[in-house]
């Protein structure tokens, strides 16, 4: 009815800025409504991306939220150029409009009370977690976030994060730092100094594992943000699932809209 | 004003459109009026409770999307406990989808479903008949009768076969639903394909086979419609690549009483709704009074004779 209000929308977005951030990864920057600034960490939107040289994607993309910057009315985003759906968007120039869906999805859930964040993440996963990085800062909580990359020109987010106020550490494919024995000593050096009340992660299979592993030595709970090939991102055509283990059965699940986010002990590797 | 109303047997909807099973859900009401719809059309249950089909599930085309999905089911339980009362605050018609294994489960799954707040029973007959070596009931014009049998014997509730368009001629299994006793048909499910990735010469479905919907059916399955208005007397409703107004009024031209919209939902969510203003504004555009005389109202051909052609 007229007045209605509806928590999810689609929009026309203007595009503030697309500007390359290396070879790789762009950041997108649009001029985002109210509905979409109520976006929450680990949130996504469905966006309709542009088609480029005869290749137009049927289907919506999935873009999780790099920010919402709630002073200048802006939703980010920052992506991999890698299929379709994002060379597309690479196109995107300040003056365009991109058509979004959302917010959509269940992010992360942190706990009022909780004092150290870890965030372990690769590449353009840190994207996922900066928003989650930003609001535990500003609920009290120290955040650490470990960023793992091939090399130096491909770390993601540094700047940002430190500027939320997150102490950061990077590790390094080139000089084997990134490895998971290394990596796994600093998040329980980590522990050792403050104890961890929350571990988050996206990216990588290899650190979910071991973000698995450590959450259920030393008792902390662990989320996850996954990925999957989407239809409709609402929960409505059952095409994005993961198999999942509980107490009781191993089960799929959307992770359209029963995550993207999930407890890293219910994950299982495919 | 125009009159959108339409007549699928005993119910009245208050326009033609509707979703396609298993392309609607709860969740749409987060996103726009599902009052403005004609009917709600739920996911197709069965009497178990079904994980569905291992990933991938879907590939993408440039006009058209397969699908492997298996339907996921959690059994008429939470059906009649959680939906029915759920979709109670809205006005359209529910109409419930179902499916199962055997004649026998048919009919008894929907005389559980047949509760206060359902309209109407769709049958979903494009899955694997177990007693008859696993071809689908709606591939078997016999099978396709006896379901409709015996559902309409254990329930009051209106009955619509939802056809599969994997059959040589299709009007056969149409006069065989009507036979049956089908109140409706649902003119089509989706075409049976597969991909394949090169490069890992994998199927990209994890089924290997699939369900092909969007655009690029349309024509088929408006021949379909076509061919099926001139094989039997009960109301048509059409489904295969609705994205417009304008594919909604082509399904009515050539037969439809009312047409579902499935994939385009999930390019837009509000694509139903563009849908219905889009018929209002055509017939305020063609004065077209009632949206029910478009039904099998397409013209002939025009004529051309080879002889005129010599005397211009």
């Amino acid at each position: 009815m007229n007045g209605q209000v509806f928590p999810i929308s689609e929009s026309m977005a203007p595009v503030v800025s697309n500007d390359a951030v290396n070879a790789e990864y762009f950041h997108l920057i649009l001029e985002a409504s109210a509905g979409m600034q109520a976006a929450t960490p680990g949130q996504f939107f469905h966006l309709r991306c542009p088609g480029v040289s005869g290749e137009s994607p049927l289907l919506r993309r999935p873009m999780s939220v790099y920010r919402v910057d709630r002073v200048r009315g802006h939703v980010e985003f920052l992506y991999k150029v890698t299929g379709a759906g994002t060379r597309g968007l690479a196109t995107l120039q300040s003056g365009d409009s991109l058509d979004v869906f959302g917010p959509l999805g269940r992010g992360f859930q942190m706990a009022p009370e909780t004092r150290h964040v870890l965030l372990a993440a690769r590449g353009v996963g840190m994207a996922t977690m900066a928003p989650l990085a930003e609001s535990a800062q500003a609920a009290g909580a120290r955040v650490t976030a470990i960023l793992s990359a091939r090399s130096p020109e491909f770390l993601m987010s540094n700047d940002y994060l430190k500027s939320v106020g997150a102490v950061t550490r990077a590790v390094y494919d080139a000089d084997g730092s990134s490895d998971m024995p290394h990596v796994e000593a600093m998040i329980t050096a980590l522990h050792a100094e403050q104890p961890i009340d929350l571990l988050a992660t996206c990216g990588s299979n290899r650190l979910l594992q071991l973000v698995k592993q450590l959450g259920a030595r030393f008792g902390i709970p662990g989320q996850v943000a996954l990925e999957q090939h989407m239809g409709c991102a609402i929960g409505m055509c059952f095409c994005c699932v993961r198999p999942f283990r509980t107490a009781e059965k191993v089960t799929y699940r959307r992770v359209c809209c029963e995550g993207p986010v999930f407890d890293v002990q219910e994950t299982l590797s495919w | 004003m125009v009159d959108l109303r339409v007549q699928i047997g005993s119910l009245t909807l208050e326009n033609p459109i509707m979703p396609g099973s298993g392309t609607f859900g709860e969740q749409l009401a987060s996103v726009l009026d599902v009052n403005r719809l004609g009917a709600l059309v739920t996911k197709t249950i069965t009497a178990d409770i079904r994980e569905g089909n291992p990933p991938p599930r879907i590939a993408e085309f440039k006009d058209s999307v397969l699908w492997s999905i298996g339907i996921p089911s959690k059994g008429p339980v939470h059906y009649v406990e959680t939906l029915v009362p759920f979709y109670r605050q809205f006005t359209p018609p529910l109409v419930a989808s179902i499916s199962a294994d055997t004649v026998e489960q048919f009919g008894e799954l929907a005389a559980r479903i047949s509760v206060p707040g359902v309209k109407a029973i769709e049958a979903n007959i494009s899955c694997p008949n177990l007693k008859k070596d696993g071809n689908a009931f709606a591939m078997d014009p016999e099978a396709t009768e006896q379901v409709i049998r015996a559902m309409k014997s254990a329930t009051a509730l209106p009955v619509w076969a939802k056809l599969t368009p994997n059959v040589g001629d299709i009007t056969v299994l149409a006069r065989a639903a009507e036979a049956g006793g089908a109140d409706a048909l649902v003119v089509a499910n989706a075409m049976l394909a597969m991909a394949i990735d090169i490069h890992t010469r994998r199927p990209r479905l994890g089924r290997v086979m699939g369900g092909l919907t969007g655009p690029a059916t349309k024509p088929v399955i408006l021949r379909m419609v076509y061919q099926c208005a001139h094989a039997v007397q009960i109301p048509i409703i059409g489904c295969g690549g609705v994205s417009s107004a304008g594919d909604a009024i082509e399904y009515m031209l050539a037969g439809a009483t009312a047409v579902q919209v499935g994939t385009a939902s999930f390019l837009s969510a509000g694509t139903m709704l563009k849908v219905v203003d889009g018929l209002r504004d055509y017939c305020e555009t063609h004065h077209v009074g009632r949206i029910r005389d478009l039904t099998k109202a397409m013209v002939g051909p025009q004529e051309v004779r080879l002889e005129d052609a010599l005397t211009v």
